[in-house]
Protein backbone atom coordinates (compact mmCIF):
# COMPACT_ATOMS: atom_id res chain seq x y z
CA UNK A 1 0.00 0.00 0.00
CA UNK A 2 1.67 3.41 -1.67
CA UNK A 3 0.14 6.47 -0.29
CA UNK A 4 -0.76 9.27 -2.92
CA UNK A 5 0.50 12.88 -1.86
CA UNK A 6 0.42 12.69 2.11
CA UNK A 7 -0.80 15.61 3.63
CA UNK A 8 1.00 17.23 6.68
CA UNK A 9 -1.95 19.05 8.35
CA UNK A 10 -3.37 17.53 11.69
CA UNK A 11 -7.08 18.05 11.79
CA UNK A 12 -6.53 18.14 15.81
CA UNK A 13 -5.01 20.24 18.00
CA UNK A 14 -2.22 17.87 19.62
CA UNK A 15 -4.84 16.66 22.47
CA UNK A 16 -2.29 13.10 22.47
CA UNK A 17 -2.13 10.61 19.46
CA UNK A 18 -5.40 10.12 17.18
CA UNK A 19 -7.51 7.05 17.66
CA UNK A 20 -8.18 6.71 14.03
CA UNK A 21 -5.34 8.59 11.28
CA UNK A 22 -6.32 8.29 7.91
CA UNK A 23 -3.93 9.21 5.56
CA UNK A 24 -4.44 9.51 1.84
CA UNK A 25 -7.49 7.45 2.07
CA UNK A 26 -8.58 6.81 -2.01
CA UNK A 27 -11.18 3.97 -2.85
CA UNK A 28 -11.71 3.16 -6.62
CA UNK A 29 -14.41 0.76 -8.13
CA UNK A 30 -13.65 -0.59 -11.24
CA UNK A 31 -16.53 -0.70 -13.44
CA UNK A 32 -16.89 -2.39 -16.87
CA UNK A 33 -16.07 0.26 -18.59
CA UNK A 34 -15.33 3.11 -16.16
CA UNK A 35 -13.77 4.24 -12.92
CA UNK A 36 -15.75 5.33 -10.13
CA UNK A 37 -13.92 7.88 -7.81
CA UNK A 38 -15.37 7.01 -4.47
CA UNK A 39 -13.08 8.36 -2.26
CA UNK A 40 -9.62 11.13 -3.63
CA UNK A 41 -6.94 11.32 -1.23
CA UNK A 42 -8.66 11.56 2.05
CA UNK A 43 -6.51 12.64 5.70
CA UNK A 44 -8.36 13.22 8.77
CA UNK A 45 -7.37 12.45 12.49
CA UNK A 46 -9.71 11.37 15.04
CA UNK A 47 -9.36 11.82 18.54
CA UNK A 48 -11.14 10.15 21.94
CA UNK A 49 -13.85 12.59 22.70
CA UNK A 50 -14.24 14.00 19.00
CA UNK A 51 -17.56 13.63 17.00
CA UNK A 52 -16.73 14.73 13.64
CA UNK A 53 -19.32 15.16 11.02
CA UNK A 54 -18.93 14.07 7.38
CA UNK A 55 -21.37 16.11 5.29
CA UNK A 56 -22.27 16.32 1.79
CA UNK A 57 -24.54 15.37 -1.66
CA UNK A 58 -25.49 12.22 -1.66
CA UNK A 59 -23.21 9.81 -3.82
CA UNK A 60 -19.98 12.21 -2.90
CA UNK A 61 -18.49 9.08 -1.14
CA UNK A 62 -19.86 9.40 2.65
CA UNK A 63 -20.89 6.14 2.99
CA UNK A 64 -17.68 4.32 0.91
CA UNK A 65 -15.51 6.40 3.58
CA UNK A 66 -17.12 4.02 6.31
CA UNK A 67 -17.34 0.60 4.49
CA UNK A 68 -13.84 1.47 3.77
CA UNK A 69 -12.88 1.49 7.06
CA UNK A 70 -14.38 -1.36 8.03
CA UNK A 71 -13.11 -3.44 4.89
CA UNK A 72 -16.59 -3.84 3.78
CA UNK A 73 -16.31 -2.99 0.43
CA UNK A 74 -16.87 -5.13 -2.80
CA UNK A 75 -14.32 -6.90 -4.70
CA UNK A 76 -14.28 -4.76 -6.95
CA UNK A 77 -12.65 -1.83 -5.05
CA UNK A 78 -9.78 -0.10 -4.80
CA UNK A 79 -8.57 1.15 -1.67
CA UNK A 80 -4.98 2.51 -1.12
CA UNK A 81 -3.46 4.81 1.79
CA UNK A 82 -3.86 4.09 5.26
CA UNK A 83 -6.02 4.26 8.35
CA UNK A 84 -4.38 3.96 11.72
CA UNK A 85 -6.69 2.75 14.35
CA UNK A 86 -4.35 2.83 18.09
CA UNK A 87 -6.41 1.25 20.35
CA UNK A 88 -5.81 2.52 23.99
CA UNK A 89 -4.80 -0.98 24.27
CA UNK A 90 -2.73 -3.32 21.62
CA UNK A 91 -1.07 -2.36 18.56
CA UNK A 92 -1.95 0.16 16.69
CA UNK A 93 -3.44 -1.74 13.09
CA UNK A 94 -3.73 -0.62 9.88
CA UNK A 95 -7.17 -0.88 8.32
CA UNK A 96 -6.71 -0.81 4.95
CA UNK A 97 -3.02 -3.74 5.17
CA UNK A 98 -4.51 -5.97 8.15
CA UNK A 99 -6.15 -8.73 6.22
CA UNK A 100 -10.13 -9.94 6.96
CA UNK A 101 -9.40 -12.27 9.26
CA UNK A 102 -8.14 -9.26 11.68
CA UNK A 103 -10.72 -7.34 10.99
CA UNK A 104 -13.18 -9.74 11.59
CA UNK A 105 -12.00 -10.47 14.95
CA UNK A 106 -10.57 -7.63 16.55
CA UNK A 107 -12.24 -4.79 14.45
CA UNK A 108 -15.67 -4.65 13.64
CA UNK A 109 -17.94 -4.30 16.68
CA UNK A 110 -14.90 -4.13 19.15
CA UNK A 111 -12.87 -1.84 18.10
CA UNK A 112 -15.25 -0.29 15.66
CA UNK A 113 -18.69 0.01 16.14
CA UNK A 114 -21.17 0.30 13.27
CA UNK A 115 -24.90 2.22 13.64
CA UNK A 116 -26.11 0.94 10.12
CA UNK A 117 -28.49 3.54 7.68
CA UNK A 118 -30.96 0.78 7.86
CA UNK A 119 -32.16 -0.95 10.88
CA UNK A 120 -34.65 -2.91 8.56
CA UNK A 121 -31.94 -4.53 6.73
CA UNK A 122 -29.30 -4.82 9.73
CA UNK A 123 -31.47 -7.21 11.79
CA UNK A 124 -31.54 -10.51 11.94
CA UNK A 125 -35.34 -11.17 11.31
CA UNK A 126 -35.64 -14.26 13.50
CA UNK A 127 -33.99 -13.04 16.66
CA UNK A 128 -35.98 -11.25 19.12
CA UNK A 129 -34.25 -8.14 20.24
CA UNK A 130 -33.21 -9.24 23.53
CA UNK A 131 -31.59 -12.27 21.96
CA UNK A 132 -29.91 -10.33 19.49
CA UNK A 133 -28.00 -7.86 22.09
CA UNK A 134 -27.50 -10.85 24.46
CA UNK A 135 -25.57 -12.58 21.73
CA UNK A 136 -23.72 -9.66 20.99
CA UNK A 137 -22.76 -9.46 24.30
CA UNK A 138 -21.91 -12.89 24.87
CA UNK A 139 -19.53 -12.68 21.80
CA UNK A 140 -17.74 -10.13 23.27
CA UNK A 141 -17.15 -11.90 26.48
CA UNK A 142 -19.86 -10.80 28.54
CA UNK A 143 -20.67 -14.32 30.64
CA UNK A 144 -24.38 -15.28 30.63
CA UNK A 145 -25.44 -14.53 33.48
CA UNK A 146 -24.35 -11.00 33.01
CA UNK A 147 -25.62 -10.72 29.33
CA UNK A 148 -29.36 -10.50 30.36
CA UNK A 149 -28.38 -8.02 32.71
CA UNK A 150 -25.95 -6.01 30.49
CA UNK A 151 -28.73 -6.33 27.36
CA UNK A 152 -31.60 -4.75 29.64
CA UNK A 153 -28.90 -1.88 30.62
CA UNK A 154 -27.67 -0.86 26.72
CA UNK A 155 -31.43 -0.98 25.83
CA UNK A 156 -32.20 1.12 28.50
CA UNK A 157 -30.06 3.55 27.68
CA UNK A 158 -30.96 3.92 24.01
CA UNK A 159 -34.60 3.83 25.12
CA UNK A 160 -36.05 0.71 24.65
CA UNK A 161 -38.89 -0.65 26.66
CA UNK A 162 -37.92 -3.70 28.00
CA UNK A 163 -41.18 -4.40 26.50
CA UNK A 164 -40.13 -4.15 23.25
CA UNK A 165 -37.03 -6.21 23.81
CA UNK A 166 -39.01 -9.40 23.23
CA UNK A 167 -40.46 -8.30 19.97
CA UNK A 168 -39.15 -9.29 16.15
CA UNK A 169 -37.79 -6.91 14.19
CA UNK A 170 -40.83 -6.74 11.93
CA UNK A 171 -42.86 -6.03 14.90
CA UNK A 172 -40.90 -2.67 15.50
CA UNK A 173 -41.49 0.60 13.96
CA UNK A 174 -38.61 2.48 12.39
CA UNK A 175 -37.35 4.38 15.07
CA UNK A 176 -37.23 1.29 17.74
CA UNK A 177 -35.61 -0.58 15.12
CA UNK A 178 -32.91 2.35 14.91
CA UNK A 179 -32.62 2.07 18.51
CA UNK A 180 -32.11 -1.35 18.84
CA UNK A 181 -29.43 -1.52 15.92
CA UNK A 182 -27.59 1.43 17.97
CA UNK A 183 -27.74 -0.38 21.10
CA UNK A 184 -25.78 -3.47 19.39
CA UNK A 185 -23.39 -1.35 18.15
CA UNK A 186 -22.99 0.36 21.47
CA UNK A 187 -23.27 -2.84 23.41
CA UNK A 188 -19.26 -4.09 23.26
CA UNK A 189 -18.77 -0.13 24.01
CA UNK A 190 -16.47 0.25 21.34
CA UNK A 191 -13.78 3.38 21.51
CA UNK A 192 -14.56 4.66 17.58
CA UNK A 193 -18.34 4.41 15.91
CA UNK A 194 -19.18 5.01 12.56
CA UNK A 195 -22.40 6.42 12.24
CA UNK A 196 -23.64 6.10 8.74
CA UNK A 197 -26.63 8.49 8.57
CA UNK A 198 -28.28 6.90 11.71
CA UNK A 199 -31.36 9.01 11.47
CA UNK A 200 -32.62 8.66 8.45
CA UNK A 201 -36.22 7.94 8.49
CA UNK A 202 -36.68 8.87 12.20
CA UNK A 203 -38.71 11.88 13.22
CA UNK A 204 -37.30 14.98 15.02
CA UNK A 205 -37.56 13.97 18.57
CA UNK A 206 -35.91 10.86 17.76
CA UNK A 207 -33.33 11.94 15.69
CA UNK A 208 -32.64 14.35 18.73
CA UNK A 209 -32.45 11.39 21.06
CA UNK A 210 -29.88 8.96 18.76
CA UNK A 211 -27.78 12.47 18.58
CA UNK A 212 -27.51 12.85 22.07
CA UNK A 213 -26.89 9.78 22.35
CA UNK A 214 -24.10 8.95 20.12
CA UNK A 215 -22.78 12.80 21.78
CA UNK A 216 -22.60 11.33 25.25
CA UNK A 217 -20.71 8.61 24.17
CA UNK A 218 -18.35 11.08 23.25
CA UNK A 219 -18.16 12.65 26.36
CA UNK A 220 -17.43 9.77 28.12
CA UNK A 221 -14.20 9.31 25.60
CA UNK A 222 -15.35 7.04 22.77
CA UNK A 223 -14.82 8.88 19.28
CA UNK A 224 -17.68 9.29 16.70
CA UNK A 225 -17.82 9.42 13.33
CA UNK A 226 -20.74 10.63 12.25
CA UNK A 227 -21.88 10.33 8.49
CA UNK A 228 -24.89 12.46 7.43
CA UNK A 229 -26.50 14.64 5.17
CA UNK A 230 -28.45 16.41 7.23
CA UNK A 231 -26.75 19.70 8.24
CA UNK A 232 -28.82 20.19 11.25
CA UNK A 233 -28.00 17.33 12.83
CA UNK A 234 -23.98 17.90 12.47
CA UNK A 235 -24.55 21.41 13.72
CA UNK A 236 -26.50 19.74 17.48
CA UNK A 237 -23.67 17.40 17.83
CA UNK A 238 -20.43 17.56 15.96
CA UNK A 239 -17.13 18.95 17.05
CA UNK A 240 -15.79 19.67 13.88
CA UNK A 241 -17.50 19.28 10.40
CA UNK A 242 -15.98 18.01 7.58
CA UNK A 243 -17.71 18.74 3.67
CA UNK A 244 -16.91 16.56 0.98
CA UNK A 245 -17.57 17.15 -2.42
CA UNK A 246 -17.12 14.75 -5.14
CA UNK A 247 -14.66 11.94 -3.20
CA UNK A 248 -12.79 15.28 -1.51
CA UNK A 249 -12.91 16.36 2.04
CA UNK A 250 -13.08 20.29 0.70
CA UNK A 251 -13.37 21.69 4.29
CA UNK A 252 -13.00 20.57 7.50
CA UNK A 253 -13.52 22.92 10.36
CA UNK A 254 -14.90 23.18 14.01
CA UNK A 255 -18.57 23.33 13.60
CA UNK A 256 -19.55 26.89 14.45
CA UNK A 257 -16.67 28.49 12.41
CA UNK A 258 -18.22 26.30 9.53
CA UNK A 259 -21.68 27.45 9.91
CA UNK A 260 -20.56 31.13 10.56
CA UNK A 261 -17.87 31.26 8.44
CA UNK A 262 -17.81 29.34 5.18
CA UNK A 263 -14.42 29.28 3.37
CA UNK A 264 -15.45 27.15 0.64
CA UNK A 265 -17.89 28.18 -2.00
CA UNK A 266 -19.45 25.20 -1.72
CA UNK A 267 -20.26 25.09 1.67
CA UNK A 268 -21.77 28.55 1.35
CA UNK A 269 -23.80 27.23 -1.14
CA UNK A 270 -24.99 23.87 0.86
CA UNK A 271 -25.54 26.13 4.05
CA UNK A 272 -27.59 28.68 1.66
CA UNK A 273 -29.74 26.47 0.57
CA UNK A 274 -30.93 25.34 4.01
CA UNK A 275 -35.05 25.97 4.69
CA UNK A 276 -34.21 28.57 7.63
CA UNK A 277 -31.41 30.68 5.09
CA UNK A 278 -31.65 31.33 1.85
CA UNK A 279 -33.65 27.87 0.45
CA UNK A 280 -31.86 28.27 -3.20
CA UNK A 281 -30.35 24.75 -4.27
CA UNK A 282 -26.34 25.01 -5.55
CA UNK A 283 -26.75 25.85 -8.88
CA UNK A 284 -26.02 23.05 -11.50
CA UNK A 285 -25.58 19.62 -10.43
CA UNK A 286 -22.60 17.12 -8.81
CA UNK A 287 -20.19 15.75 -11.12
CA UNK A 288 -20.07 12.18 -11.61
CA UNK A 289 -17.89 10.21 -9.75
CA UNK A 290 -16.74 8.36 -13.11
CA UNK A 291 -16.01 11.28 -14.91
CA UNK A 292 -14.54 14.38 -12.48
CA UNK A 293 -13.29 17.65 -14.20
CA UNK A 294 -9.54 18.37 -13.95
CA UNK A 295 -8.34 20.15 -11.05
CA UNK A 296 -11.44 21.73 -8.67
CA UNK A 297 -14.49 19.33 -9.09
CA UNK A 298 -16.91 22.20 -8.12
CA UNK A 299 -15.37 24.48 -10.64
CA UNK A 300 -18.72 24.02 -13.05
CA UNK A 301 -20.91 24.88 -10.61
CA UNK A 302 -18.43 28.18 -8.99
CA UNK A 303 -19.18 31.57 -9.38
CA UNK A 304 -15.38 32.22 -8.40
CA UNK A 305 -13.83 30.20 -10.76
CA UNK A 306 -10.19 31.59 -12.39
CA UNK A 307 -7.56 29.36 -14.66
CA UNK A 308 -6.06 28.54 -11.11
CA UNK A 309 -8.92 26.09 -10.84
CA UNK A 310 -7.97 23.87 -13.24
CA UNK A 311 -5.37 22.32 -11.04
CA UNK A 312 -6.56 20.36 -7.82
CA UNK A 313 -6.43 22.58 -4.68
CA UNK A 314 -4.64 21.07 -1.86
CA UNK A 315 -6.44 20.51 1.49
CA UNK A 316 -4.32 22.85 3.64
CA UNK A 317 -4.46 24.67 7.27
CA UNK A 318 -7.02 27.57 6.94
CA UNK A 319 -7.58 29.49 9.91
CA UNK A 320 -8.79 26.94 13.42
CA UNK A 321 -9.45 24.08 10.16
CA UNK A 322 -8.32 22.98 6.67
CA UNK A 323 -10.03 24.20 3.41
CA UNK A 324 -9.06 23.25 -0.58
CA UNK A 325 -9.92 25.75 -2.23
CA UNK A 326 -7.97 28.75 -4.80
CA UNK A 327 -10.58 31.43 -4.09
CA UNK A 328 -11.76 31.02 -0.46
CA UNK A 329 -14.17 33.08 0.96
CA UNK A 330 -13.01 34.14 4.28
CA UNK A 331 -11.12 37.38 4.13
CA UNK A 332 -7.23 37.14 5.20
CA UNK A 333 -7.02 33.57 3.98
CA UNK A 334 -3.98 32.82 2.66
CA UNK A 335 -5.11 32.15 -1.43
CA UNK B 1 -57.23 22.42 11.35
CA UNK B 2 -60.03 21.67 10.51
CA UNK B 3 -63.23 22.07 8.49
CA UNK B 4 -65.64 20.26 10.10
CA UNK B 5 -68.55 18.26 8.54
CA UNK B 6 -71.85 18.92 10.63
CA UNK B 7 -73.29 15.14 9.41
CA UNK B 8 -70.31 12.69 9.09
CA UNK B 9 -72.85 9.99 8.24
CA UNK B 10 -74.90 12.19 5.79
CA UNK B 11 -74.29 10.88 2.30
CA UNK B 12 -71.96 12.14 0.42
CA UNK B 13 -72.53 15.14 -1.90
CA UNK B 14 -71.31 17.93 -3.71
CA UNK B 15 -72.84 20.46 -1.27
CA UNK B 16 -69.74 19.52 0.95
CA UNK B 17 -68.29 22.89 2.53
CA UNK B 18 -65.58 22.69 0.13
CA UNK B 19 -65.78 23.28 -2.99
CA UNK B 20 -62.81 23.31 -4.76
CA UNK B 21 -59.46 21.07 -3.84
CA UNK B 22 -58.68 18.16 -2.18
CA UNK B 23 -60.81 17.19 1.11
CA UNK B 24 -60.67 14.30 3.75
CA UNK B 25 -64.18 14.26 5.58
CA UNK B 26 -63.96 12.28 8.91
CA UNK B 27 -61.40 9.34 7.70
CA UNK B 28 -61.09 6.84 10.13
CA UNK B 29 -58.66 4.12 9.27
CA UNK B 30 -57.66 0.55 11.62
CA UNK B 31 -54.93 -1.89 11.21
CA UNK B 32 -56.37 -4.52 12.43
CA UNK B 33 -57.49 -3.43 16.24
CA UNK B 34 -55.41 -0.30 16.12
CA UNK B 35 -56.78 2.92 15.05
CA UNK B 36 -54.42 5.02 13.02
CA UNK B 37 -56.84 7.72 11.52
CA UNK B 38 -60.11 8.76 13.56
CA UNK B 39 -62.29 11.03 11.83
CA UNK B 40 -59.59 13.54 10.54
CA UNK B 41 -60.52 16.12 7.94
CA UNK B 42 -58.03 17.96 5.86
CA UNK B 43 -58.79 20.37 2.78
CA UNK B 44 -56.22 21.49 0.23
CA UNK B 45 -57.24 24.55 -1.87
CA UNK B 46 -55.74 24.74 -4.95
CA UNK B 47 -52.19 26.73 -4.49
CA UNK B 48 -51.73 26.40 -0.92
CA UNK B 49 -49.25 24.32 0.21
CA UNK B 50 -50.68 22.60 3.63
CA UNK B 51 -48.01 21.36 6.47
CA UNK B 52 -48.68 18.24 8.47
CA UNK B 53 -47.09 17.68 11.15
CA UNK B 54 -47.57 14.62 14.01
CA UNK B 55 -45.25 12.43 16.24
CA UNK B 56 -44.72 8.99 14.61
CA UNK B 57 -47.33 6.72 13.96
CA UNK B 58 -49.49 9.46 14.04
CA UNK B 59 -51.21 8.23 10.84
CA UNK B 60 -49.22 11.35 8.71
CA UNK B 61 -48.58 8.69 5.93
CA UNK B 62 -51.73 6.90 5.74
CA UNK B 63 -53.75 10.03 5.68
CA UNK B 64 -51.40 10.76 2.37
CA UNK B 65 -52.18 7.34 1.14
CA UNK B 66 -55.88 8.15 1.51
CA UNK B 67 -55.66 11.49 0.47
CA UNK B 68 -53.61 9.79 -2.74
CA UNK B 69 -56.28 7.58 -3.16
CA UNK B 70 -54.31 4.00 -2.47
CA UNK B 71 -55.93 3.43 0.80
CA UNK B 72 -59.68 3.07 1.06
CA UNK B 73 -60.61 4.56 4.71
CA UNK B 74 -62.94 2.42 6.88
CA UNK B 75 -65.48 5.37 6.89
CA UNK B 76 -65.30 8.88 6.03
CA UNK B 77 -64.72 9.87 2.06
CA UNK B 78 -62.37 11.95 0.33
CA UNK B 79 -63.47 14.87 -2.00
CA UNK B 80 -62.38 15.76 -5.26
CA UNK B 81 -63.89 19.49 -6.09
CA UNK B 82 -66.82 18.84 -3.43
CA UNK B 83 -67.48 15.21 -5.64
CA UNK B 84 -66.71 11.87 -3.59
CA UNK B 85 -64.30 9.86 -4.64
CA UNK B 86 -64.78 6.15 -4.81
CA UNK B 87 -66.18 3.03 -6.31
CA UNK B 88 -67.06 -0.27 -6.15
CA UNK B 89 -64.25 -1.62 -4.55
CA UNK B 90 -62.65 1.47 -4.05
CA UNK B 91 -61.63 1.35 -7.97
CA UNK B 92 -61.23 5.11 -9.16
CA UNK B 93 -61.29 5.84 -12.15
CA UNK B 94 -58.15 6.85 -13.84
CA UNK B 95 -59.00 10.51 -14.68
CA UNK B 96 -59.40 10.77 -11.32
CA UNK B 97 -56.65 8.98 -10.10
CA UNK B 98 -54.48 11.05 -12.35
CA UNK B 99 -55.44 14.57 -10.27
CA UNK B 100 -53.65 13.39 -7.58
CA UNK B 101 -50.19 12.26 -7.20
CA UNK B 102 -48.11 11.58 -4.35
CA UNK B 103 -44.17 11.25 -3.39
CA UNK B 104 -42.51 9.20 -1.02
CA UNK B 105 -39.94 9.40 1.49
CA UNK B 106 -37.59 6.64 -0.08
CA UNK B 107 -37.67 6.85 -3.98
CA UNK B 108 -35.60 3.34 -3.89
CA UNK B 109 -38.85 1.93 -2.32
CA UNK B 110 -40.87 3.52 -4.83
CA UNK B 111 -39.06 2.82 -8.19
CA UNK B 112 -38.83 -0.67 -9.98
CA UNK B 113 -35.09 -1.28 -10.11
CA UNK B 114 -35.51 -2.89 -13.71
CA UNK B 115 -36.77 0.34 -15.24
CA UNK B 116 -34.46 3.13 -16.31
CA UNK B 117 -35.32 6.34 -15.49
CA UNK B 118 -36.80 7.02 -18.68
CA UNK B 119 -39.19 4.50 -18.64
CA UNK B 120 -39.94 4.90 -14.80
CA UNK B 121 -40.93 8.64 -15.64
CA UNK B 122 -42.84 7.24 -19.11
CA UNK B 123 -44.58 4.73 -16.81
CA UNK B 124 -48.39 6.29 -15.64
CA UNK B 125 -48.17 8.20 -19.16
CA UNK B 126 -47.86 4.52 -20.78
CA UNK B 127 -50.27 2.85 -18.14
CA UNK B 128 -52.97 5.65 -19.49
CA UNK B 129 -52.09 5.07 -23.22
CA UNK B 130 -50.49 8.06 -24.65
CA UNK B 131 -49.16 7.81 -28.05
CA UNK B 132 -45.27 6.61 -28.19
CA UNK B 133 -44.13 10.08 -29.80
CA UNK B 134 -46.23 12.65 -27.22
CA UNK B 135 -44.90 9.71 -24.20
CA UNK B 136 -41.10 10.68 -25.71
CA UNK B 137 -41.35 14.49 -25.95
CA UNK B 138 -43.37 14.15 -22.33
CA UNK B 139 -40.26 12.22 -20.23
CA UNK B 140 -37.85 14.49 -22.14
CA UNK B 141 -40.18 17.56 -20.84
CA UNK B 142 -40.50 16.53 -17.03
CA UNK B 143 -36.74 15.20 -17.16
CA UNK B 144 -35.51 18.93 -17.96
CA UNK B 145 -37.99 20.20 -15.63
CA UNK B 146 -36.94 18.22 -12.69
CA UNK B 147 -33.11 18.86 -13.58
CA UNK B 148 -31.91 15.47 -15.16
CA UNK B 149 -29.45 15.48 -17.83
CA UNK B 150 -29.90 12.95 -20.79
CA UNK B 151 -26.97 10.65 -20.11
CA UNK B 152 -29.19 9.71 -16.40
CA UNK B 153 -32.40 8.35 -18.29
CA UNK B 154 -31.09 5.58 -19.51
CA UNK B 155 -29.33 4.09 -16.19
CA UNK B 156 -31.57 2.29 -13.96
CA UNK B 157 -32.02 2.93 -10.45
CA UNK B 158 -29.04 1.44 -8.49
CA UNK B 159 -26.97 3.52 -10.75
CA UNK B 160 -28.13 6.86 -9.75
CA UNK B 161 -27.88 8.65 -5.84
CA UNK B 162 -31.23 9.22 -3.90
CA UNK B 163 -31.39 12.78 -4.73
CA UNK B 164 -31.20 12.02 -9.05
CA UNK B 165 -33.65 9.17 -8.37
CA UNK B 166 -35.75 11.18 -6.43
CA UNK B 167 -36.01 13.74 -9.18
CA UNK B 168 -36.95 11.13 -11.56
CA UNK B 169 -39.97 10.25 -9.12
CA UNK B 170 -40.74 13.30 -9.23
CA UNK B 171 -40.66 14.13 -12.36
CA UNK B 172 -43.11 11.03 -12.19
CA UNK B 173 -45.70 12.04 -10.06
CA UNK B 174 -46.18 15.24 -12.40
CA UNK B 175 -46.46 13.32 -15.28
CA UNK B 176 -50.24 13.72 -15.53
CA UNK B 177 -50.14 17.16 -14.43
CA UNK B 178 -51.82 16.88 -11.10
CA UNK B 179 -53.88 19.27 -9.23
CA UNK B 180 -52.36 18.01 -6.11
CA UNK B 181 -49.19 16.99 -5.10
CA UNK B 182 -48.72 14.75 -1.76
CA UNK B 183 -45.39 14.75 -0.73
CA UNK B 184 -44.35 12.24 2.31
CA UNK B 185 -41.21 13.04 4.21
CA UNK B 186 -40.25 13.53 0.48
CA UNK B 187 -37.13 15.37 1.14
CA UNK B 188 -36.14 13.71 4.55
CA UNK B 189 -33.29 11.68 2.81
CA UNK B 190 -31.79 14.21 0.88
CA UNK B 191 -29.27 16.63 1.11
CA UNK B 192 -29.88 20.38 1.78
CA UNK B 193 -28.97 21.30 -1.72
CA UNK B 194 -30.98 19.13 -3.61
CA UNK B 195 -34.00 19.35 -0.69
CA UNK B 196 -33.96 23.03 -2.14
CA UNK B 197 -33.99 21.88 -5.64
CA UNK B 198 -36.96 19.63 -5.17
CA UNK B 199 -38.78 21.93 -3.47
CA UNK B 200 -38.40 25.07 -5.74
CA UNK B 201 -39.81 22.77 -8.84
CA UNK B 202 -42.65 21.87 -6.47
CA UNK B 203 -42.99 25.40 -5.80
CA UNK B 204 -42.71 26.25 -9.60
CA UNK B 205 -44.99 23.58 -10.81
CA UNK B 206 -47.62 24.73 -7.77
CA UNK B 207 -47.44 28.14 -9.29
CA UNK B 208 -48.06 28.09 -12.75
CA UNK B 209 -50.93 24.85 -12.39
CA UNK B 210 -52.53 26.53 -8.99
CA UNK B 211 -52.06 23.34 -7.27
CA UNK B 212 -52.34 22.08 -3.82
CA UNK B 213 -49.35 20.38 -1.68
CA UNK B 214 -49.37 18.48 1.07
CA UNK B 215 -46.26 18.86 2.83
CA UNK B 216 -45.47 16.01 5.08
CA UNK B 217 -42.53 16.61 7.33
CA UNK B 218 -40.67 16.41 10.54
CA UNK B 219 -38.72 19.45 9.95
CA UNK B 220 -39.54 22.72 11.51
CA UNK B 221 -37.22 24.97 9.51
CA UNK B 222 -38.77 23.42 5.67
CA UNK B 223 -42.48 23.72 7.55
CA UNK B 224 -41.84 27.30 8.26
CA UNK B 225 -40.36 28.08 5.06
CA UNK B 226 -42.59 26.46 2.70
CA UNK B 227 -45.95 25.61 3.84
CA UNK B 228 -48.94 28.47 3.85
CA UNK B 229 -50.27 26.37 6.97
CA UNK B 230 -50.14 23.77 9.01
CA UNK B 231 -52.22 21.32 10.40
CA UNK B 232 -51.51 19.19 13.24
CA UNK B 233 -52.53 15.38 13.49
CA UNK B 234 -52.71 14.28 17.22
CA UNK B 235 -50.75 11.34 18.29
CA UNK B 236 -53.11 11.10 20.98
CA UNK B 237 -55.57 8.33 19.23
CA UNK B 238 -53.22 6.04 18.28
CA UNK B 239 -51.41 5.21 21.69
CA UNK B 240 -50.76 1.51 21.69
CA UNK B 241 -54.39 0.35 22.01
CA UNK B 242 -55.51 -1.05 25.50
CA UNK B 243 -56.40 -4.86 25.91
CA UNK B 244 -59.65 -5.34 24.43
CA UNK B 245 -62.26 -5.07 26.79
CA UNK B 246 -63.31 -8.73 28.44
CA UNK B 247 -66.71 -9.51 29.34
Amino acid sequence: MTTTAPTTVPAGTGRGPALLAVDGLTVRFRLRDAVVHAVSDLSLDLHPGELLAVVGESGCGKSVLAHALLGLLPRNATVTGRARLHPAAGEPVDLIAVGERHLARQVRGRAIGLVPQSPATALTPVRTGRRLLEETLRAHGHPRRAAADAAERVAADVGLHPVDLDRYPHELSGGMAQRLATALALAPDPPLLLADEPTTGLDRPLVDHTLDLLRRRCDTGAAVLLITHDLAAARRVADTVAVMYASRIVEHRPTPDLFDHPGHPYTAGLLDALPDRAFTPVPGHPPMLTDLPAGCAFTPRCPRTTDACHTTPRLAADGGGRLACHHPLTPGAPA
Amino acid sequence: MTTTVDDPTGPPDSAAVTPTGLAAHQITVHFGRQRVLDRVDLHIAPGETVGLRGPSGSGKSTLARVLALLHAPDSGRVALDGRPVGGVRYRVPAAVRTRVAILFQSPRAASDPRLSLADLIAAPLRATGTPTAETTARTAELADLVGLTSDLLTRRPHAVSDGQLQRACLARALAHRPDHLLCDEATAMLDASTQAHVAAVVTDYQRRHSAGVLLITHDPALLARWATRVVDLPGAAVDPPARPPTR
